[in-house]
């Protein structure tokens, strides 16, 4: 190893040669190289927070997906596929697809045609500041968390696979993501994304590719996994009747109805981090477009991230334990089998590009979370609640500011994180507090006209104390579990898909009540907001192929057929 | 891409210079290895994954790279 490497700690999965420095360093350079050439193209807010509002559909599609594609969507779901089967694959499919759509034919026109800088934004419209005031501020608490996670997980990786230090890591890549994104805003944000999507796809396409070779294809993959863990575990939906046929806990109702409608449909619909990107499409076409092509893309992120799980199953030679094992017995964690899988496989070189795959996914998950968090806070709370008067080049400069801030708290956040076990429950648990919630005010004040302005607030308010209240009932008396999950059997998982749904019906039970007794608000002051005042422009004119609605129907086919297939 | 078209290097062209110099450190290392083996050989490495996978980055690269090259008057 090279001298200048001697401060990395010699207990890893692989050493790096050369050639895989050389290509590491490269994407670090280029990264950097990019936010400083954009440098120069964002001096304006719409600049800035924006990136002009000038993006295609392609590149706004592919950052949309790429933000997504943190270190949770990487190490975390490849972890997950290795403990309950391809059952994590729901959360691709079911749990992205159907939201994916309705976001694109149904919310974007609204979202778009309001010129809206963010979602709290949109609820400042709709519904008033307080509403505003609540979203924003728990959307900047809940992304500081999500990229102190990120940062978790990537540093973690990096100490299992190469014997990085662990403080090192994390303060490389915070510290580089400050510098891109604070230097060139969204910009130079969404066009990293397109970059690292590139590199995660790239270097993560050869485990899926030589897993299946050696395990001699999927039939002979799903007979060694059944002989090794059981049958269950390729099954989509076959074991889903009752919570206790499958290793996840969970009846199908939770994966339908608590992850498909609700979690999903909070998430891609509502979480600023992903509808950012979409925002800054050129046109409402586009905008339209940006989801559908991230939905036919996301459809096939199993390939990279759930098979490479599955192969684990079959052909890794030890048994891979949940965390607190894997420190007690100095054996490997769930977490780890996608870098286990990328040692397996890649000889250096390839190596190289497989560690940078892995350093895209979670630098674009932190871009992205700090991008939005830079934006929420110097509109929503910045310019909403402390200088009200703010000009446009005073939001600029806060922007770039709370970018280092916002990082800064993530690093944070990362220490902390390293207290808790598991990693990916916990991120289930946050959505639940509000991303559900969120999407029953949004979906009511667009679609409903009635909806007040105290009924959007009190519903929010409402299922998000909700939601935290049951999930401290469980954690005080487990045994409440088999209220809110409906079964004493239910994992945590499976708690926070029922928790989700509880507290969605309870915000929109709330915002309907509230508002049947208050005064809504004017006709007039909802063009651009509501259905049905909005003046949506017709896609008459476009071709068959130049329409959003052709696509949909396409990716909803195939995501049919793929559900069928992996029954 | 409309929005690279005008006034800007084209984000395709940054993917285009990543992938060919990827693509040909990758190539040149799974040549170095037909001739020097690692010492801890990869599972499957008799198919020299490092030279095909390489090749087929090049490749993809420099298409992207001819694309969309930052010209005088269109960059």
């Amino acid at each position: 190893m090279n001298p200048a490497f001697a401060f990395l700690v010699p207990d890893r999965l692989v050493r790096l040669a050369g050639v895989d420095i050389a290509i590491i360093s490269f994407y670090f350079a280029l990264v950097l190289a990019i936010g400083f050439y954009l440098k120069g193209k964002s001096n304006t807010g719409e600049d800035f927070f924006m990136a002009g509002r000038e993006m295609t559909a392609w590149i706004a599609g592919l950052s949309f997906l790429s933000a997504n594609l943190g270190s949770l969507e990487l190490m975390g779901w490849a972890a997950a596929s290795y403990q309950y089967g391809i059952l994590a694959v729901h959360w691709y499919w079911i749990g992205a697809i159907p939201a994916m759509l309705f976001l694109a034919l149904v919310m974007m026109p609204f979202y778009y045609i309001s010129r809206t800088h963010s979602v709290p934004g949109y609820l400042k419209m709709r519904f008033g500041e307080s509403s505003r005031a609540l979203s924003a501020i728990s959307f900047a608490f809940m992304t500081v968390l999500m990229s102190g996670i990120n940062m978790y997980s990537m540093a973690l990786v990096m100490k299992v696979v190469l014997g990085w230090d662990i403080h090192f890591s994390i303060w490389v890549s915070s510290l580089t993501v400050a510098i891109y994104v604070s230097l060139g805003g969204l910009r130079s944000a969404i066009f990293n994304e397109v970059l690292q999507f590139i590199l995660i796809w790239a270097g993560a396409l050869v485990i899926p590719i030589f897993g299946l070779i050696e395990a001699g294809g999927w039939h002979n993959l799903q007979l060694q996994i059944a002989a090794r863990a059981s049958a269950e575990y390729t099954h989509a939906w076959k074991y889903l009747g009752n919570f206790s046929d499958n290793p996840m806990g969970i009846h199908w109702t939770g994966i339908v109805f608590g992850l498909g409608f609700i979690i999903s449909f909070g998430y891609w619909t509502t979480d600023f981090l992903v509808v950012q990107r979409v925002l800054a499409a050129k046109d409402l076409r586009a905008a339209k477009m940006a989801p559908i092509i991230g939905a036919a893309f996301k459809m096939f992120v199993p390939f990279i991230v759930i098979l490479p799980g599955l192969l684990g199953l079959a052909v890794l030679p030890m048994k891979l334990t949940g965390e607190a094992v894997a420190v007690a017995t100095g054996g490997h964690s769930y977490n780890e089998v996608l870098p286990l899988m990328l040692a397996r496989y890649c000889a250096p070189g390839l190596l190289g590009l497989g560690i940078t795959a892995l350093i895209a996914g979670f630098m674009s998950g932190m871009a992205g979370n700090v991008s939005a968090f830079s934006t929420v806070w110097t509109y929503d709370i910045y310019g909403a609640l402390i200088n009200k008067r703010a000009t446009d080049k005073q939001n600029v400069t806060m922007g770039r500011w709370c970018t280092i801030l916002g990082v800064l708290i993530s690093v944070g956040t990362a220490y902390l994180v390293m207290q808790f076990l598991s990693i990916m429950d916990y991120v289930q648990a946050l959505f639940s507090f509000f991303i559900a919630p969120l999407f029953g005010t949004v979906i009511l004040g667009m679609l409903w006209k009635r909806a007040s302005p105290a009924g959007g607030f009190w519903g929010l308010l409402a299922g998000t104390l909700s939601s935290i209240g049951m999930w401290a009932w469980v954690k005080v008396d487990p045994t409440a579990l088999r209220y809110v999950a409906l079964s004493p059997h239910a994992k945590d998982m499976a708690e926070n898909m029922y928790r989700a749904l509880w507290s969605w019906i309870i915000c929109v039970t709330v915002t309907v009540a509230v508002s049947l007794v208050t005064k809504p608000k004017p006709t007039s002051e909802l063009a651009g907001l509501v259905y049905g005042e909005t003046d949506i422009p017709s896609e008459g004119h476009l071709s068959l192929l130049q329409k959003p609605i052709f696509w949909a129907v396409v990716v909803a086919l195939v995501f049919v057929v793929l559900n069928i297939l992996f029954w | 891409m409309p929005m690279s078209e005008s006034r800007e290097v084209s984000i395709w062209f940054f993917i285009g210079i990543s992938l060919l110099v990827n693509g040909i450190l990758i190539l040149g290392a799974g040549v170095y290895q037909l001739n020097h083996p690692p010492d801890h050989e990869v599972v499957l490495f008799n198919l020299h994954a490092n030279i095909w996978w390489g090749a087929v980055l090049s490749v993809a690269g420099a298409g992207y790279c001819l694309k969309f090259l930052p010209r005088a008057g269109k960059s």
